[in-house]
């Protein structure tokens, strides 16, 4: 594939509103993980909450949007020079010939979910002032963003589970190659809700501890929240050495069951294999895999029979949802940018929370930080429904 | 800027639409438009375990992608695969917000993996046993046009055979006030970059301002206004009468896709 450039990237998750503390919380190795204390939940687990979420206010001309997935989305968007970037390129390429790709699973369902609590008692209508289109629906945050940005060009929200915003890389590159478009404003939102905390838990796969990924005694997902982004564009004849390129990415189906990986990672291995054909890569060309690592027994050891299948279990490997929880829709948006932030700083982040690493695992999970030249990064997604995508990254020179 | 890519398979079901073959004969004036409730089929092609567990959306999806790709003849487990829809299992939706609104918020684990927005891509890939990539979109009224247009750039891009499948589905009270679609209904189209022996349209898409064209028939142009899916109707019609020409589709409301037909005779 065109390799194409991440002209600007950001990331507001627990562990950070920006991508200054998140590398910070990265190289200290801090969690943003606490109790569950979110809305009225009574849930014995941890979260990944941001703080001030609700204290974000959305422009006047877009108060119909006003949920708490959008303000996330605005949070997010106002961080890094995020906001002043898209519309540089709008500048640049035209408001028709940016288009926006945003992953999210829930998008603003809690909004839904607090109307049902304020049915009429007698009609049982949802409240007047309850709007579905610009909160619930899955486009919102899509459209959300297209407005606020002023762009015109094609919009779309992706909602394949957990695995949404790594697979709005590869739609964007789609299009962006087709020459449809020539910049695309990519990412994912995806906040708290009771839908996500009370499902996790009714399927047994929320831990009531801070989730440990690859260890001998994990026993389930942290749910997480958060908003990031990037801005795709086509890489430019004068480039630094140290810009990002996303290099490769490469989709598929476990067909096996609704929400259970494949017992050997046989998607998942699809998946990365058509990455690094993607990249035009050898296994070996890659430094450090940045895991989906979830912290399920089921994941973690899918994943890992998948990724040392391919490369072998000498290649460095973590999963960084011990520190920001599974932000789940938003997860692939949000590892792109650790993964950049990887190889812009050279660091590859030890998993928190994990420590004893379980024995039957083959990868090499590293739980302590290495700074070392970091130049191609593999990031994996996984989803519900057996929908799985894998993303390659790399220094420009 | 356009892209292109050739039609070898269309599959249809919605009110009053029962397939792609019935669907033309409507479209091309040479049966009456009768509208009716949708008939959903049940998805034989699952094991019994998953069959029960699905709902409409389900129903609906896999319905139109089977008759899309049976009358290409393609083999699902070689095309890659594009589901979008305007909404998710709105029945479901409904009952975990209602189960969340009780003190007791016991919400089922079935009805909790079956709510993702990509359901029926899911269950399409259990079914057929397709490991291919399958996209899952949502562009609210615009999915129709948003599934066609990552398509077709899967399609010229990546060099590859892609079914494109729309659909959407009714929510039911009190979520149906808020966003009344009046039933069920699914397109499916199987696209190829090349031409082949079961080709029936090349199709060269780009985006414009232009107005979207209406259909006269007040029954179908209200249908075409109801359910996002049925956007496509205008695309369909001319497909139908098996001429050339040109047509324009809603999409976004800044935006619409125009779609010029060739048939391969």
């Amino acid at each position: 594939m065109m390799p194409l450039l991440l002209a600007q990237f950001t990331a507001t998750s627990c562990i950070g509103q920006g991508v200054t503390p998140t590398l910070a919380s990265l190289v200290e190795k801090r969690s943003g993980l606490q109790r569950c204390e979110f809305e009225t939940v009574s849930i014995d687990t941890y979260i990944g909450e941001v703080a001030g979420v609700d204290a974000q206010s959305l422009p006047t001309p877009l108060r119909s949007f006003e949920c708490r997935n959008n303000r996330l989305a605005e949070l997010a968007l106002l961080q890094d020079g995020f906001f002043e970037a898209v519309q540089a390129a709008v500048s640049r390429w035209g408001r028709r010939r940016v288009g926006v790709f945003i992953g999210t699973s829930t998008a603003g369902i809690l909004q839904t979910e607090l109307a049902y609590r304020a049915r009429d008692p007698i009609s049982g209508a949802l409240p007047a002032g309850f709007e579905y289109g610009p909160t619930h629906n899955s486009f919102s945050v899509a459209d959300y963003l297209r407005q606020r940005c002023g762009l015109d060009g094609p919009a779309v929200a992706v909602s394949a589970a957990c695995a949404s915003s790594a697979k709005v890389f590869a739609a964007a590159r789609r299009m962006i190659e087709s020459g449809l478009i020539d910049a695309a404003l990519v990412g994912g939102t995806d906040s708290l809700c009771l839908t996500t905390l009370y499902g996790f838990h009714s399927l047994q796969l929320s831990s009531p501890a801070p989730c440990r990924p690859f260890d001998v005694a994990r026993d389930g997902i942290s749910i997480g929240e958060a908003a990031a982004f990037a801005l795709l564009e086509r890489v430019p004849d004068d480039l630094d050495a140290d810009a990002v390129l996303l290099l490769g990415t490469g989709e598929s189906s476990d067909a096996y069951h609704m929400s259970a990986p494949h017992p050997e990672g046989l998607g998942a291995k699809r998946a990365i294999q058509a990455a690094l054909a993607a990249a035009s890569m050898q296994p070996g060309d890659v430094d450090y895999i940045n895991l989906h690592g979830t912290g399920t027994p089921s994941n973690d050891r899918a994943e890992s029979q998948a990724v040392t299948s391919i490369f072998g279990p000498t290649i460095p490997c973590s999963s960084t949802k011990g520190a920001t929880g599974h932000t789940l829709g938003a997860s692939g948006a949000l590892e792109a940018v650790i993964s950049a932030l990887a190889i812009r700083h050279g660091l590859m982040p030890g998993g928190v929370h994990t420590t004893h690493i379980d024995p039957t695992l083959t990868a090499l999970y590293i739980r302590d930080n290495r700074r070392t030249p970091v130049r191609r990064v593999l990031s994996n997604s996984f989803g519900f429904g057996g929908t799985n995508c894998s993303l390659i990254f790399g220094r420009a020179g | 800027m356009t892209v292109a890519a050739f039609i070898g398979g269309i599959g249809v079901l919605g009110p009053g639409l029962d397939s792609w073959p019935h669907t033309a004969a409507v479209l091309s004036g040479r049966q009456p438009y009768a509208p009716s409730v949708t008939v959903l089929p049940t998805p034989s092609m699952l094991p019994p375990a998953e069959r029960r567990r699905t709902g409409r959306v389900v129903k609906v999806a896999m319905a139109v992608a089977l008759e899309a790709a049976n009358s290409a003849g393609a083999d699902p487990r070689q095309v890659s695969s594009v589901f979008s829809s305007s909404g998710g299992d709105g029945h479901i939706c409904h009952e975990i917000c209602q189960a969340l609104a009780l003190p007791s918020r016991e919400v089922s684990p079935t009805r909790f993996s079956n709510s993702v927005h990509n359901v029926a891509a899911g269950y399409w890939s259990i079914a057929t046993g397709s490991m291919t990539e399958s996209n899952v979109l949502c562009a609210f009224d615009a999915s129709f046009g948003a599934g066609l247009l990552d398509a077709l750039t899967q399609t010229a891009v990546d060099q590859r055979a892609v079914l494109l499948v729309a659909y959407d589905t009714e929510y039911p009270p009190p979520l149906h006030a808020k966003r009344p679609i009046p039933d069920a209904m699914g397109v499916a189209m199987l696209l190829t970059p090349g031409r082949d022996s079961g080709s029936l349209a090349r199709m060269e898409v780009d985006l414009s301002q232009e107005p979207s064209e209406k259909i006269s028939d007040p029954a179908l142009e209200s249908l075409r206004l109801a359910i996002p899916a049925a956007r496509s109707l205008p695309l369909l019609r001319l497909l139908a009468s098996g001429a050339s020409g040109r047509v324009v589709l809603d999409y976004l409301d800044v935006s619409r896709i125009a779609v010029q037909v060739a048939p391969c005779v």
